[in-house]
């Protein structure tokens, strides 16, 4: 089982550069980085400590520390993703919204166009 | 004051929308007609302006329900009384238009629909669309408070009590249920008036037999979240 807590290391490191790689060429936007290098980061700490390890397996009743490891890291990342989904939905709204004024505003504007060309010129 | 609108969204309906505006005009010579374009990749808007009708072309594909709010949005800005919304395919009969709009008048109601079913005959559908169907009226009965025969009509008149309310409020991929739960959450009543409904003139339905689970599922969940809203939390 020490392989699966190595994996998981091996696994938060990349991710955690990945995350700093993206930031740095302006994939991800720092706020969104946040959330991912803090639930990377508890991995691998996570899985560098086996007595805190075994502390939470005493806590949630789970006898084996690396199956614990991948409750906690599973509930972390559900919870990053909820965030994402609250972002998103909330993104979505914002767009409807500008789409149907940008074709609201033009309409208008198309409208006043053709008054102005309407209206002989005095 | 402006009193009435035509509301037609369209995504491509090329082989229809002409037709279907030019049939409008002739029952309707002057009310005005409002093709929303909801981003179409053929010739729907300009075949709509040749047609006569005025067009709100959407920059971005935004589905049924936020092409039909755009139209609305716009609609109660310029200050219309009435709108009644003809689907782009040619399914509705414009001819049913006036039924619409007197019941509109007649009944101080909020919203008019088109129904398919009120007489007890309507159209033939597949197996699984008509059970859709069924099941809808049955959920909606005790929300509602009352039957609805035909809750996925598209054909439907709304006053500017409720064309203020779904300008800011309503649903946006399968809007016809969700929106009577909207409107009842408001306390707002709706009428069914008999309408005649024809076969697409072009194209096939975007509820395909194999999305009607999809679209059930989806729908039920919308109508549950529309009924565990908070009142205070509405804008």
């Amino acid at each position: 089982m020490h392989r699966l807590l190595n994996v998981l290391a091996v696994f938060s490191l990349a991710l955690i550069l990945a995350v700093l790689s993206s930031v740095r060429r302006a994939h991800i936007r720092v706020e969104y980085s946040v959330s991912w290098l803090v639930a990377s980061l508890a991995l691998l700490g996570l899985s560098r400590s086996a007595g805190t390890l075994r502390w939470i397996g005493d806590v949630l009743g789970i006898a084996n520390p690396p199956l614990a490891l991948l409750m906690v890291s599973g509930s972390i990342f559900i919870v990053v993703l909820f965030r994402l989904s609250l972002r998103i939905s909330g993104l979505k709204d914002a767009n409807i919204a500008l789409t149907q004024r940008i074709a609201i505003l033009e309409y208008r504007l198309e409208s006043i166009d053709e008054k102005v060309k309407a209206t002989p010129a005095s | 004051m402006n009193e009435l609108l035509i509301l037609i969204p369209a995504y491509n309906e090329a082989g229809a929308i002409g037709g279907v505006v030019t049939e409008v005009q002739s029952v309707m010579p002057d009310t005005p007609v409002l093709v929303v374009d909801d981003c179409s990749a053929d010739a729907t808007v300009s075949l709509a302006r040749e047609a006569g009708a005025r067009v709100l072309a959407l920059p971005h594909h935004l589905g049924l329900g936020g092409c039909v709010q755009a139209g609305y949005r716009l609609a109660f800005e310029l200050g219309y009384q009435f709108v009644i919304r003809v689907d782009g395919d040619g399914q509705h009969d414009p001819r049913d238009i006036v039924k619409i709009l007197e019941a509109l008048e007649r009944e101080k109601c909020e919203m008019v629909i088109g129904s398919r079913f009120v007489n007890g005959a309507g159209p033939q559908f597949g197996a699984v669309r008509a059970l859709g169907i069924v099941f809808f009226r049955a959920v909606l009965r005790p929300i509602l408070g009352k039957s609805v025969h035909d809750p996925t009509s598209g054909f439907v008149g709304v006053n500017r009590t409720a064309l203020g309310l779904f300008s800011r409020s309503f649903p946006l991929e399968y809007p016809e249920i969700e929106a009577l739960v909207v409107l009842q959450r408001r306390r707002f009543r709706f009428v069914e008036v008999p309408c005649r409904f024809r076969p697409r003139r072009t194209g096939r339905s975007s509820i395909t037999a194999v999305k009607s689970l999809y679209y059930m599922v989806h729908v039920l969940l919308g109508v549950f979240v529309n009924v565990l809203k908070f009142e205070g939390r509405r804008k």
